[in-house]
This record gives C-alpha cells, sequence and structure tokens, in this order.
C-alpha cells in the first residue's frame, strides 16, 4: 500500500469499487457541499469533486475537497491542466496532502471556451499524463518536478479520467496504457452508453495487460429525461449515446422518464461488472446526488466494503 | 509567414482621432503575401479615409507609401524626409514592424492598422492557418510534423484529449485535432510505435515564458 487511500485499499483487497461525484457550488455556502456530502455518506467509497467543470468557476475543488474529508467521507481531488501551472499545481498537492487527501484525478480540463470566462486565457504548462508522472514523482522519489527535495511527501492514490468513445479510437487503449506508464494507478471512465464500443476498448485493454496496473472505474450518468440524453448525444463532445437509448427514454410517459434513466443505469451497471476488468463503477448522477444511494443498492452494490 | 487581419474602418477612424495629415505606410514582405497591408491594401485604406473625410467635408492629406520591410532600419529609414509632415503614421505592417517603426520616429504618433494573429501558411487563395508559435526549441520531430504546441487547443504533448471527434477539435468542428491529424500522420510514416512515447514536460525557457527573446550571431555582426 503506498498511501491510506480507501480505493487503494479496497482494490488491494481485491474489491469492486464505488465512487459519485459532488459538483461545488457556484458560491461560497459550505453548506451545498455538506448536505451532497451527507447523501452520498456510506453509500460510496469515494467522491471525485469536479475542478471548476465545463470551465465555469466554482468553489475550488481543494476546498471542497476538505469540506467532504472534514465529514469523514474520502474525496478525490480533480485538477485540471486548464488553469494553474507546474508551480501552482505542485503547490495545491502538497496543500492537499496536509489536509488528509488521498486521492487525485489528473485531467486535461474542458477547453475555457465552454465555460462562463471564455475571454480568459489558459495555461497548459503541462498535460494531464505530465501531471500523473508529476503526482508520481512527488510521492514515490520525493522530489519536485524542478528536481529539489521534498520535506513530506504527498501520499497521493494517483488516477485519471479516459474517454473510450473520443476519437481516434485505435489510440485510446494505449493511451490508457501511457498513462498507466506515467503511473497512474486507477482510471474514470467518460460516461458509457454504447456497451459493444467500451467491451471492444476495454478488450484491447486486457489484451495488452493495461487493467493489471491501473484500475478501470466504468462511468455512468444516470438520464433524468428523454431531453437531457438528447442533449447528451447532441452537444456534449466524445460522448457517444446510441439512438435505440434516446428511443427507450422517450418511450415513457415524462413523470416516469427518471424512473427509467434509474432503471436503465442500473442495469447498465450490472452489464459493466460482467465486463472482463472492470474494477468499479463511478457514478456520475450530474445535480442528482439524492439518487445515488438508490442506485448503489439497486445495483446490488450495498453495502460498501469495511476497511480497517 | 506572418498572419494578420485589418482592423476596422470605424476602430482605425476612432484611434485617428482629430488628426488629418496621415502616411498610411505599407511593408512588402508578409502582410502583403497576405493580402493586409502590402502596397494595393494601403491603398485601398488610403483611398478610404478620403472618400470618408470628403464625405464630412475635411481638408486632410494621406499620403501612401509602401516599405520594403519594416524590421530594419535600413528601409525605415527612408520616410525620414517626409515623415514629419504628417501628424501620424498609420503602418500596416505586423507589430514587429509598427514598433520598429515607432523606436525610429520618437516624436511621431505610430498607429496599427493591423491585428497581427499568427505564424501560418497559406492554406488556399485566401485562406491562412496557424503552424508554429515561436516555441524557441521545436519538437516537430517527435510529433510527426505537427505542432501540438500551436494547433492544439490546450497545446497537449501527450495528446488526443477526451473531446477529440470525428477528427475535429472540441472546441468547434471547423477546427482540426492536431492530436488526430499526429496519428494520421504516425501512421502514414509506419510510426505508429512513437504514439507509446511519453513526451516530457517542455522547458518553456526558450519561448515567451522565458521573458522577451534575443538573438546575437556574432559570426554575421559588422
Ligand atoms: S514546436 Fe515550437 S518551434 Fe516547432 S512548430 Fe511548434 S511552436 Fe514552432
Ligand atoms: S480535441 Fe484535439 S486539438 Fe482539441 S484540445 Fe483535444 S487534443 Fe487538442
Amino acid at each position: 500500500m503506498k498511501t491510506n487511500s480507501r480505493i487503494e485499499k479496497i482494490l488491494g483487497q481485491g474489491g469492486f469499487v464505488v465512487t459519485s461525484e459532488c459538483g461545488p457550488p457556484r458560491g461560497a455556502d459550505s453548506e451545498v457541499v455538506r448536505k451532497k456530502g451527507e447523501l452520498l455518506r456510506g453509500v460510496v467509497d469515494a467522491v471525485n469533486v469536479t475542478d471548476n467543470q465545463t470551465a465555469v468557476v466554482r468553489m475550488s475543488s481543494l476546498a471542497a475537497c476538505a469540506i467532504l474529508k472534514g465529514m469523514g467521507l474520502e474525496p478525490i481531488l480533480q485538477m485540471v491542466c486548464r488553469d494553474r501551472n507546474r508551480i501552482a499545481l505542485q503547490s495545491d498537492i502538497l496543500g492537499a496532502a496536509a489536509l488528509g487527501i488521498n486521492n487525485v484525478l489528473c485531467l486535461s480540463g474542458d477547453h475555457q471556451k465552454f465555460g462562463d470566462h471564455p475571454q480568459g486565457k489558459n495555461v497548459y504548462d503541462i498535460d494531464s499524463i505530465q501531471l500523473i508522472q508529476t503526482v508520481c514523482r512527488m510521492r514515490d522519489e520525493g522530489r519536485f518536478l524542478g528536481g529539489e527535495e521534498i520535506k513530506g511527501k504527498p501520499l497521493m492514490f494517483v488516477g485519471a479520467a479516459e474517454n473510450p468513445f473520443a476519437d481516434p479510437f485505435e489510440i485510446r487503449a494505449a493511451r490508457l496504457g501511457k498513462k498507466m506508464k506515467a503511473g497512474c494507478e486507477f482510471i474514470q471512465t467518460q460516461c458509457i452508453y454504447n456497451m459493444e464500443r467500451f467491451s471492444r476498448w476495454m478488450e484491447m485493454v486486457c489484451e495488452r495487460g493495461f487493467h493489471e496496473k491501473c484500475a478501470v472505474l466504468a462511468g455512468v450518468t444516470p438520464f433524468k429525461t428523454a431531453g437531457m440524453a438528447n442533449y447528451m448525444k447532441k452537444n456534449v463532445p466524445g460522448m457517444d449515446v446510441p439512438d435505440e437509448m434516446i428511443e427507450r427514454m422517450k418511450g415513457v410517459p415524462k413523470e416516469k422518464q427518471a424512473e427509467e434513466g434509474i432503471k436503465i443505469c442500473v442495469e447498465q451497471i450490472q452489464q459493466l461488472r460482467e465486463i472482463p476488468g472492470v474494477r468499479g463503477i463511478h457514478i456520475m448522477a450530474i445535480e442528482w446526488e439524492a439518487k445515488v444511494e438508490e442506485i448503489v443498492k439497486a445495483a446490488g452494490l450495498f453495502p460498501r466494503p469495511e476497511i480497517e | 509567414m506572418i498572419v494578420g487581419n485589418r482592423k476596422d474602418f470605424k476602430e482605425i477612424l476612432e484611434k485617428l482621432g482629430p488628426r488629418r495629415r496621415v502616411l498610411v505606410l505599407g511593408c512588402n514582405e508578409c502582410v502583403t503575401v497576405c493580402g493586409v497591408g502590402g502596397e494595393r491594401e494601403v491603398g485601398v485604406l488610403a483611398s478610404e479615409l478620403r472618400l470618408f473625410w470628403k464625405k464630412e467635408g475635411e481638408t486632410f492629406e494621406v499620403r501612401e507609401h509602401t516599405l520594403e520591410r519594416q524590421c530594419d532600419c535600413e528601409y525605415i529609414d527612408q520616410i525620414r524626409g517626409f515623415a514629419d509632415e504628417y501628424d501620424v503614421i498609420l503602418s500596416m505592417a505586423c507589430g514587429a514592424g509598427v514598433q520598429y517603426v515607432s523606436e525610429a520616429y520618437k516624436t511621431k504618433l505610430v498607429l496599427p492598422a493591423v491585428n497581427t494573429t499568427f505564424l501560418g501558411v497559406t492554406i488556399e487563395q485566401g485562406v491562412w492557418s496557424e503552424r508554429c508559435q515561436g516555441c524557441g526549441a521545436c519538437i516537430l520531430d517527435m510529433t510527426a510534423g505537427v505542432c501540438p504546441i500551436a494547433r492544439c487547443a490546450k497545446s497537449l504533448l501527450n495528446g488526443p484529449c477526451g473531446g477529440s471527434s470525428g477528427g475535429k477539435c472540441e472546441i468547434d468542428n471547423e477546427t482540426d485535432c492536431a492530436w488526430q491529424l499526429i496519428v494520421d500522420r504516425l501512421k502514414e510514416s509506419g510510426q505508429m510505435e512513437r504514439y507509446e512515447e511519453i513526451l516530457p514536460v517542455k522547458d518553456w525557457r526558450s519561448g515567451r515564458e522565458g521573458g522577451p527573446r534575443k538573438r546575437v550571431r556574432e559570426d554575421l555582426k559588422l
């Protein structure tokens, strides 16, 4: 065990991991984070805290992680390379470790064009793969990127995201391989709706043995409405929603669509659990944290394992 | 070459304010090739100004002149004899030219008529596209000849990100994904195994981040 991470421990025991996420509010009200945290307490093993997702300004991921940590939850600090250079990123990693945060998720980040400050400048001093390398180096070698020694290594369990549905498809498994080579220990995927394509990607990953060193947690997002399914298909870059899924959502009356969305999500989790190499599920219930408990229970993933 | 766009006529008028004695100064290099600040464009802008002020019933004097280059003092000196007759030099060169003219004529107001945009190539008649950001330490050997710094919206050295879709970048479906191009090029040239290499963190000191750059070649100095 390299860290105190709950996910690392569960994976180490051969367990199946369940994570979810919490988007910090667009304001300074810590109660919002606490409420979301309360909904997820005991229901999942760890909670991702997004970092200004879709380039919209929100409470900092680090601050929201600290709030969740204070409540006894296990946060995963998401870090995008868009807004901070190597100095700020390393500084925040030290800060996170000092606050007892055990997990970091290294991301490129959405382009600022999609957010509320499209006029801004982006940073991209380093990219997500280089961020993985940086955190691993800080932890394992006790050295900053610049080479200086660190007094008090940040013991972080290091993860990243991967989108099996982005192009070019043929390098998507190789890209996971690069992340693994950089030191990445777990991957959370983009929301999966196209099972066939995901299975093919997972096969490529397993063929090359990447899944042994890097645990793949399959991402799911329940639809609230048929409109949302349609929106995701049309407007979210790199999202692959098969037509039959949209048809299925449209096929039920409006007031029953949320229920149908949950049902689909639970079925997907059951299918994903059967795919070789999948080590866990990442439930991204966007502004719908209240439903995570129901999904986890219906999918037979409750109670969550105890760890010492 | 350096590519630019001409500023709007309205913006140019605003910048000129009450000044009516204007020397419109073109440049025969890059801005000529990209059709923004050569002799022809100097003529167009000068006529626009004359027509506008004539209609307004104003008195004015607009002179057209195009230098071989605005980034070399030997050419800039060629306007020494008459520059003083004007209130303002309206430079149609790139940002470097505007500044160099301004350095040479310290008592004159020198205004830019062009927005300098990028270092790029001509794709077809009337279409230019960015290729280089002058990072000072070229890595094109490692990226199959496609620059991810200039052409990936996130300057990712280890792309593509999760937003690459159908060959296009997540920022819009008009922009090619640089990493799709790199992968295609690697494949075409039988070097796919190079994709597995992780490109190291870049030392940006050779670029703008290291401060304004200057290059001295002792062997060429007189
Ligand atoms: S690597 Fe640097 S020098 Fe080479 S094309 Fe890209 S920006 Fe220009
Ligand atoms: S889609 Fe391609 S070009 Fe656009 S940011 Fe991602 S990797 Fe870069």
